[in-house]
């Protein structure tokens, strides 16, 4: 009874904040202008598959980059002294103390043609085009999430019992194994929640395209965001829109737990 | 009990004292005005403190960033306004929803000022519901050391020329940029027929690869940048890309040979007011020749009043920026109230341009 009632502040707010927009989305979702049930919201979406498919790829791609860079910086982080631990930590967080919109702006000046970076790069007589273009965007993801995917996998690395590899090691293992039958198994659930935190909000995001990439390809998440703005904007499609885009995400995700458990699996059989 | 009664006691006393902070005596009256933001001189003559001085009628004064927004807040009865200023085809809009009070003109004899090529134009023909405030139109702005000055000659097309591919802004939005490629292909850019918005769908399409973005505002910093060399933009907001703080001497400003768009911007009452007599009373003293001045130097846009151009600084009134030629006017045309089927026309070739891919993402870095 007391668990129930110190939970109630929490399902209340998801009540009000989650499960009803989510009621209000499924309708709009599913109905005309004028409040008639309808699939047709559901079928314009189909003109947009290409863009769902981009964005999922863009956004799949700056994960695997945020993996591949937080993975051995989280290992190294996890294995220093504990005071060098939190220092670093403050460090990984440091950039998140300032608005997302503001460092995106920062990025784009970093980036123009004109801008700094190449100003640097012209001294030894090179230059990089990326402003305006997808890579930009990309890039613009990845530094804005990786601070996610950093977090989740030092906080379970920094609990591994050292012992664990420790006794690899007595057994004979080399680096190598250590990391791949050891340290990969057990870092497995910080693995799966950084990717969640990464994924998710990069597919979704709407503001990066918009800095970084010269507006010029929209990602879903533009798409949604004009369909509720400006002239013409109809919310049932952008309903049905955002819709589709949780069950896309849905689908990857647990697509991937699948994934996760297999390998838990896998490593059981190995030990 | 006694607490409650307390309570009220209390209640009315405040009730009272507070009815009287708002109106200390009868005969003052509260105007609320909803303007665009930066769109009045506040500064060297404070156009809204002389008026308060000078007829004892209070001003309150609120500003708005888009005609969408200030539509979408008069028409959901969240604020109470008495003069507005939308643009011309907002105000159509505006008009065809019965929002808007006819004017009696006898208050407003300045409107003698008001130069006749702004009158009558296609959002109110006959002249019963706005007053000019300002006007201008689109034109592209380029920079003089990049682009060559014979090709200015291509008009719209310039922004199709190969030449400069990746080095062209255009509008982040859909009616200015379908009425550049409506104007290139020399259609109206109020059209209804589907085909010619499909013809300008491929226009834009055609002309995507050589686009480096899409942008607003941000085309300020881009172009005195040098980011790019040709943006297409409004006339007023040229005075800052070229003489601003931070403007760039280099750009220069055409407006093309096919025709562009001429905007207006003008002073109406809404129906629900309670004040019309008062909000006559200061859309007149807004068309004062002192005041219309003021705001003219302060804003920078093009004054439609005939008196106060002549005061204005020459430099300004010959620049052909501010002030196009008869020839440039005349193949001006005005934006007009869509229908619902063309704005979702319009709207949904728009998202599909945006969309397009011209190059495939698999591999999203620079090859």
């Amino acid at each position: 009874m007391k668990k129930r009632l110190s939970a109630a502040p929490f399902a209340v707010w998801m009540g009000i904040f989650t499960v009803v927009p989510m009621a209000i989305v499924l309708w709009f979702a599913f109905t005309d202008e004028n409040g008639a049930f309808t699939l047709r919201n559901i079928a314009e979406i189909w003109q947009y598959s290409g863009t769902y498919v981009d964005s999922i790829w863009m956004g799949a791609l700056a994960t695997v980059i945020c993996l591949v860079l937080a993975y051995p910086l989280a290992l190294s982080i996890a294995r220093k002294a504990e005071h060098v631990q939190r220092t670093m930590v403050m460090i990984v967080m440091l950039p998140m103390w300032m608005n997302f919109l503001l460092r995106t702006y920062a990025w784009m000046s970093l980036l123009e043609e004109n801008g700094l970076i190449n100003h640097l790069l012209g001294q030894i007589g090179l230059h990089w085009s990326i402003i305006n273009t997808d890579a930009a965007v990309v890039l613009g993801m990845v530094y804005n999430f990786l601070p996610f995917m950093i977090l989740p996998l030092y906080s379970v690395m920094a609990k591994m019992d050292n012992r664990v590899i420790e006794a690899a090691q007595d057994l004979g293992s080399n680096n190598w194994q250590i990391l791949r039958r050891v340290i990969l198994p057990l870092s497995a659930p910080g693995i799966v929640s950084g990717v969640t935190m990464v994924f998710v909000p990069a597919v979704s995001t709407f503001v990066i395209s918009k800095l970084l990439g010269g507006s010029k390809y929209m990602m879903i998440g533009d798409v949604i965001e004009s369909m509720f703005m400006g002239d013409g904007c109809n919310y049932n499609v952008g309903a049905a829109l955002s819709l589709v885009l949780m069950v896309l995400m849905l689908i990857c995700m647990s697509l991937m737990r699948r994934v996760d458990n297999g390998e838990d699996e896998l490593g059981g059989m190995m030990a | 009990m006694k607490k409650l009664a307390c309570l009220l006691a209390v209640c009315v006393v405040c009730g009272a004292f507070g009815g009287c902070d708002v109106q200390p005596t009868k005969e003052t009256v509260t105007l609320n005005v909803y303007n665009w933001g930066e769109y009045i001189d506040d500064e060297i003559l404070d156009v809204n403190a002389l008026f308060e001085q000078e007829t004892g009628i209070k001003i309150n004064y609120k500003t708005f960033e888009s005609n969408e927004s200030m539509y979408t807040l008069l028409e959901s009865g969240a604020a109470e306004y008495d003069v507005v200023i939308p643009s011309d085809y907002m105000i159509g809009k505006m008009i065809q929803e019965g929002m808007l009070a006819k004017l009696n003109f006898d208050n407003i004899p300045n409107y003698k000022y008001i130069d006749e090529v702004h009158k009558g134009l296609e959002y109110d023909p006959n002249n019963e519901y706005s007053v000019p405030y300002t006007w201008g139109t689109v034109g592209i702005f380029y920079n003089k050391k990049y682009v060559d000055e014979a090709d200015l000659a291509q008009g719209w097309d310039i922004l199709w020329n190969e030449k400069y591919a990746g080095k062209i802004f255009m509008f982040d939005n859909a009616r200015d940029s379908f009425m550049i490629a409506l104007k290139k292909l020399g259609y109206s850019m109020n059209t209804t027929n589907p085909a010619e918005w499909k013809a300008a769908y491929d226009a834009l399409a055609e002309q995507k690869p050589l686009v480096q973005g899409y942008f607003m505002d941000q085309v300020f910093q881009k172009m005195t940048n040098e980011e790019g060399w040709l943006a297409p933009y409004y006339s007023g907001d040229g005075a800052n890309m070229i003489t601003g703080d931070d403007g760039n001497e280099d750009i220069g400003y055409f407006v093309p040979h096919q025709g562009t768009n001429l905007f207006v911007d003008a002073m109406c009452v809404l129906a629900t007011t309670k004040h019309q007599k008062e909000a006559e009373q200061y859309i007149n003293f807004m068309c004062r020749t002192d005041v219309a001045v003021a705001n003219a130097e302060y804003i920078c846009y093009s004054t439609p009043h005939t008196e106060a151009l002549e005061l204005l600084d020459p430099e300004v009134v010959n620049d052909p920026m501010f002030y196009p030629d008869e020839e440039v006017l005349d193949k001006t045309e005005v934006f007009i109230t869509l229908d619902d089927k063309t704005l979702k026309l319009q709207k949904d070739l728009w998202i599909k341009l945006k969309c397009l891919r011209t190059r495939p993402s698999w591999w999203p870095f620079p090859s």
